[in-house]
């Protein structure tokens, strides 16, 4: 790792103000960004770490409408026993990211921040038609995942919130890869107040993405057997050492069935 | 550089190290404390594992100084004296270590396990929460049959500690 200052922010415009500091780098959870400096990848002069600030920490649940702190862990989000009366499907989503010692540590406004494009929680918040609040201005989830971990974010801006309304049904499959436990692929369905939406990882050429086809089938009848026969055209996916785009066009089809199952069950 | 202030293994102790130096670094090589180990270096393996404020984290993918006015349990810190730690004592009594390389992660994420389901363990949860611990010898058997094994006596002990 090149050498580095920390900065620990007490509150989120300390946070901004040190973000002026040198070309400097938001820690929170630190899960992608300290394994990215150890390899060099990422080269931060400044660290600001978030993760002391209170107001950056818990989960509010007021009937349908769900907010949860940017700072808040993928432990937390998993464990905490509102959501998951509120919204089984993303507590359930945040109880498989990574591992224990990852959960503890890595939190939703760093996943959705980096936007990584085989991240989990992309997928969910575009899938629940989320809000993401920053210190500056509220961004919808359609406008916010911009491609491969880049965002509508703009410097000095700072995720402070997600916000959603909790849908009726929903849940989340994904194909992992066995080594580094992201999504080969990865789908979340959502049945809410405005109709079905469904949201991939782990495929896209341009990260996370809306499948029309598997929105399309599930608009008038909200059952895996609708998927029958649905076919998700492989371009724009990824081919890598793990999967062509055909195989993920596939996987595609098999996790939203799956998804969709879960959602109804 | 920084003041890192930590409490290990319930002494406070302090240090002047660079804002790059990962925890794992500052326990082995200001604390003298080589119990903890780095196994693969890109957060994979977990034979880093401490718990810092009671939660296990991997001590190589955190700044010592992100840790810092943290309390720190390192593998060194689980014994009572002479008197093995129930999940340590399970190991030894189920063998569930052949290099050993692993165990001091395996150790400290097993005991966080049990710490977490206070309901109790089975072969399946067991398994799952064992995906950050990598054990290159290939011995999960074993290490599950101690991680249940200690699960019960630690439960067990739980009881006669609330009872009395």
């Amino acid at each position: 790792m090149y050498p580095v200052n920390y900065h620990r922010a007490a509150s989120v415009a300390d946070a901004v103000k040190l973000l002026e500091t040198g070309d400097a780098k938001l820690l929170s959870g630190g899960m992608t960004l300290i394994p990215a400096m150890k390899t060099r990848l990422a080269a931060p002069s400044d660290l600001v770490d978030l993760s002391h600030i209170e107001e950056l920490k818990g989960i509010e649940v007021a009937g349908s409408t769900i907010t949860i702190h940017a700072a808040t862990t993928h432990h937390d989000v998993a464990s905490d026993e509102k959501l998951k009366k509120a919204c089984p499907a993303l507590a359930h989503m945040a109880s498989r990211i990574g591992d224990p010692a990852v959960r503890y540590k890595g939190t939703i406004g760093g996943s959705i921040a980096n936007n990584d494009p085989a991240a989990d929680y992309p997928a969910a918040l575009l899938a629940l038609d989320a809000i993401i609040v920053t210190n500056k201005r509220e961004i919808a989830a359609d406008a916010f995942f911009a491609g491969l971990f880049e965002t509508a974010l703009e410097d000095g801006e700072i995720v402070t919130a997600v916000t959603f309304t909790a849908p009726a049904k929903a849940a989340y499959e994904k194909f992992r890869n066995p080594a580094s436990r992201y999504a080969i692929v990865g789908v979340f369905v959502a049945n809410g107040a405005d109709g079905v939406r469904v949201a991939v990882t782990g495929a896209g050429d341009s990260g996370v993405f809306r499948s029309k086809e598997i929105e399309a089938a599930l608009a008038t009848n909200f059952d895996a057997a609708a998927l029958n026969g649905v076919k998700v055209p492989a371009n724009d996916l990824m081919s890598d050492i793990h999967a062509s785009a055909d195989y993920r066009a596939n996987l595609i089809a098999v996790m939203a069935k799956r998804a969709v199952a879960a959602a109804n069950a | 550089m920084s003041e890192i202030s930590l409490t290990v293994n319930g002494k406070r102790v302090s240090g002047a190290a660079e804002d790059r130096t990962l925890l794992v670094h500052f326990l082995r090589e200001n604390l003298g404390l080589t119990g903890t180990h780095v196994g693969c270096d890109t957060s994979q393996c977990g034979a880093c594992v401490v718990h810092v404020d009671g939660k296990a984290v991997k001590s190589c993918t955190m700044l010592a100084v992100q840790a810092s006015g943290s309390s720190v349990v390192t593998i060194e810190g689980l014994a009572d004296g002479a008197d093995l730690h129930p999940m340590q004592a399970a190991f030894k009594e189920h063998h569930g270590l052949q290099c050993g390389f692993c165990t001091p992660g395996m150790i400290m994420a097993a005991t966080d396990m049990v710490n977490r389901h206070p309901e109790g363990l089975d072969e399946a949860t067991v398994r799952a929460e064992l995906e950050g611990n990598i054990c290159r010898c290939t011995g999960y058997h074993n290490i599950v049959k101690a991680i249940l094994a200690a699960s019960e006596t630690m439960s067990s002990k739980g009881k006669v500690r609330q009872a009395a």
